[in-house]
């Protein structure tokens, strides 16, 4: 199959091995990667913070760079949830309904790496190795907005070596939020303390999850704590094979 | 967006924005860990009831269709209700806003010649500030709910819809009887039990010789005129049936069309709420007891202007169950008074700000991290997230150019062309060094930056 990755602002700025990551385990599993290069920014940002109509030119060119893919995949649950639950909205309500029909074509195409691996290709052993204690926290947008479920459950308990275990109140919020993190940084640091000491509790040596962004702000507060605990992305642990 | 001509209703808010209240309450530890307690005791009997019933997906959809068409048909409906009670002998009053309301009641209560009222726990009524309003006239408002009574007494705040005292362990409400209740028993433990009696004792007092009392509603019948209210302690079929005189305050949006309406309603509340199958008390009644005058006031206090937002609108589905406190992980941590205002929790962070207007209450639609849990536990489906993503953008709109309105728009403008966004991100580099000393306000106080790459994710797809 020909995947057209969606790699998202911040993996293509800040965390570009989750990108790689995504590309590799794709192509390991036989199928073509193609990544358009007219794409930037799905403007969740722009849009959950009360800016809906500078995310507009966002969504337009969103739709524009991945017009021609048949499928579309996103190492994110965030940014995938945008461009199915937000963009065709944001059109509508700005007066492009033509536009809000293509986004809800793209919105058709487009889907999370773990619904992708599970749902579309039908494959949870990916034939990946990682002999490591981790722990899994399932991100908010992709558990309640996609309702992926226990789909990264499913790919981690297949991995081969892995010593797989149970984050407590792992269906909790960490706290990040997007802006909320920096508008209500005494709110969200005070959950970012409650996830990483249940984070803590299990003794895992890595913490995944299918959102870098979430993994910037759990990693961020687990770095500081020094506790050594790292952080990876569902694709890079995926990506890992003997 | 405004809405010309709706007036926005008073609000009883502290004027506090969210993010330094909050910061206040995350550093009380006892506060921190009486919420965490509850919230957590009542989210898991929540999930157990819920759970149990095959049709709650039906059920959830029915509450938020019926409510819908109630909404839609708000005008004919409140017509319809009048005129039920009319002709069943109670008399029916229109307010607009708190003051009118405050003015109708306390001119009410005062033609009794009353000093003392008993009241049936009702959010209306601190919506509106009553109590302050009656003890203004000269009338003092004894609340009959256990909570609402340790919150009267401790001269405190609710910070709660269901739980007011939710803030509160037995301790400190021992604490404050011991301190506040006038004839309590000096060694009173906090033993759950002792201090119901002692509470009991106080309020049965009340209920006997106080001759006026003022109620909110669950709900109103538009088809008979009916009105009822959910409760579990029996304080309310006292307030309801015992005074000579009965004033019942009820927000325009608490109708149901009809008598069967309630079916669905009198399952999803207390399964939502208390996270029972069913409430111990509900009482229903169609026009004053024998020998009792009633009175119903309807009031606006902003709700038109809501009803006026199709994107907002949703929020008036509300049924007060607070199931979206008790699962909010935001709420768990900072507790209800940090919202500032009569509706705490994600459901106040979309009533509040539309019930007053966004350009009053503009922090409580960022107070979330749009983690989705209130939607998934509200029973009328309120889909609270995109309504605080809305009112984000009505936040924003109705203010002039900040730093931040600045920064979005420049941003977009980059990122709205991927070679100006390729030559952004490629300075990331550059800021190796600067992400391990130069902290981000608001980001590094309790999280590290992530250390920039030395090559971008495109640059490497160019390069392959």
């Amino acid at each position: 199959m020909r995947v057209a990755l969606f790699v998202t602002c911040l993996v293509d700025a800040l965390f570009p091995d989750v990108g790689k990551a995504t590309v590799h385990l794709l192509e390991r599993l036989g199928h073509e990667v193609v990544v358009p290069s007219g794409q930037t920014c799905c403007g969740q940002m722009h849009v959950n913070t009360g800016y809906q109509g500078q995310a507009l030119p966002l969504v337009r060119n969103h739709v524009d760079a991945f017009e021609q893919a048949d499928v579309i995949v996103a190492p994110s649950g965030s940014c995938a949830g945008s461009v199915r639950h937000q963009h065709a909205d944001v059109a509508r309500k700005h007066g492009d309904p033509k536009l809000a029909e293509a986004a809800e074509d793209t919105a058709k195409r487009t889907f999370e790496l773990s619904e992708f691996l599970v749902d579309v290709l039908g494959v949870t052993d990916v034939g990946a190795y990682f002999p490591h204690r981790v722990t899994y926290h399932p991100t908010c947008h992709s558990l309640r907005m996609l309702k992926v479920r226990d789909k990264p459950l499913q790919l981690l308990r297949a991995v081969e070596g892995i010593d797989l275990v149970e984050l407590p109140g792992a269906e909790t919020c960490c706290g990040f939020g997007g802006t909320f993190a920096l508008k209500n940084s005494a709110t969200s640091t005070a959950m970012l303390g409650d996830k990483t000491s249940a984070v803590l509790s299990t003794g895992a040596d890595v913490l995944t999850a299918g959102d870098s962004s979430c993994l910037m702000h759990i990693g961020g507060g687990l770095s500081r704590l020094r506790s050594g605990v790292r952080t990876l992305h569902l694709a890079q642990v995926l990506e890992n094979a003997r | 967006m405004t809405f010309l001509g709706m007036p926005a209703g008073g609000g009883n808010l502290t004027g506090t924005p969210f993010p330094k209240a909050a910061r206040g309450a995350l550093g009380d530890a006892q506060l921190r860990r009486n919420l965490a307690k509850a919230t957590t005791t009542i989210r898991t009997k929540r999930a157990g009831v819920v759970g149990e019933l095959p049709d709650w997906a039906e059920l959830r959809a029915a509450g938020a269709a019926i409510k819908d068409e109630v909404l839609a048909n708000l005008d004919e409906h409140l017509v319809r209700f009048e005129e039920a009670l009319t002709s069943r002998g109670t008399h029916v009053h229109w307010a607009r806003d708190a003051d009118e309301a405050n003015r109708i009641i306390t001119d009410l209560v005062k033609a009794t010649g009353t000093r003392e009222v008993i009241k049936v726990k009702s959010m209306a009524t601190v919506e509106i500030g009553l109590n302050e309003a009656l003890a203004d006239a000269g009338v003092h408002a004894v609340e009959t709910d256990l909570a609402e009574l340790i919150v009267q007494l401790g001269n405190d705040k609710s910070s709660h819809i269901l739980v007011p005292a939710i803030h509160r362990n037995r301790t400190e409400i021992r604490d404050v009887f011991r301190r506040e209740m006038p004839g309590v028993d000096p060694d009173l433990t906090d033993d759950p039990r002792a201090l119901a009696e002692a509470a009991r004792r106080h309020l049965r007092q009340k209920f006997m010789t106080v001759d006026v009392a003022i109620s909110g509603a669950n709900f109103g019948v538009a088809e008979t005129g009916a009105l009822v209210v959910v409760e579990s302690e029996g304080n309310g079929r006292m307030c309801l049936t015992l005074p000579r005189t009965l004033i019942s305050v009820v927000g325009i949006e608490k109708l149901v069309p009809s008598w069967r309406d309630l079916e669905v309603f009198l399952q999803l509340l207390p399964r939502s709420s208390t996270g029972e199958r069913m409430n111990p008390y509900t009482s229903v009644w169609t026009g004053p007891t024998e020998g009792q005058t009633s009175h119903v006031v309807l009031v606006d206090n902003g709700r038109t202007a809501t009803l006026a937002d199709p994107d907002g609108r949703a929020a008036l589905r509300c049924i007060r169950c607070s199931a979206c406190l008790n699962s909010c992980p935001v709420y768990e941590r900072t507790g209800g008074h940090a919202y500032g205002s009569t509706y705490p929790g994600p459901i106040g962070a979309v009533l509040s700000p539309q019930l007053t207007g966004v350009d009053r209450n503009p922090t409580l639609p960022f107070a979330s991290s749009l983690c989705g849990v209130c939607y998934d536990v509200c029973p009328v489906a309120i889909d609270i997230p995109s309504m605080l993503v809305h009112l984000r953008s009505r936040v924003t709109e109705s203010k002039r150019t900040t730093p931040e309105s600045t920064a979005m728009r420049a941003l977009s403008w980059v990122m709205s062309d991927a070679r100006r966004w390729g030559r952004l991100i490629r300075l990331g580099k550059f800021g190796r060094l600067a992400s391990r000393h130069v902290p981000l306000p608001g980001w590094s106080a309790a999280r590290d930056l992530p250390l920039p790459p030395k090559q971008t994710f495109r640059d490497w797809w160019e390069t392959r």
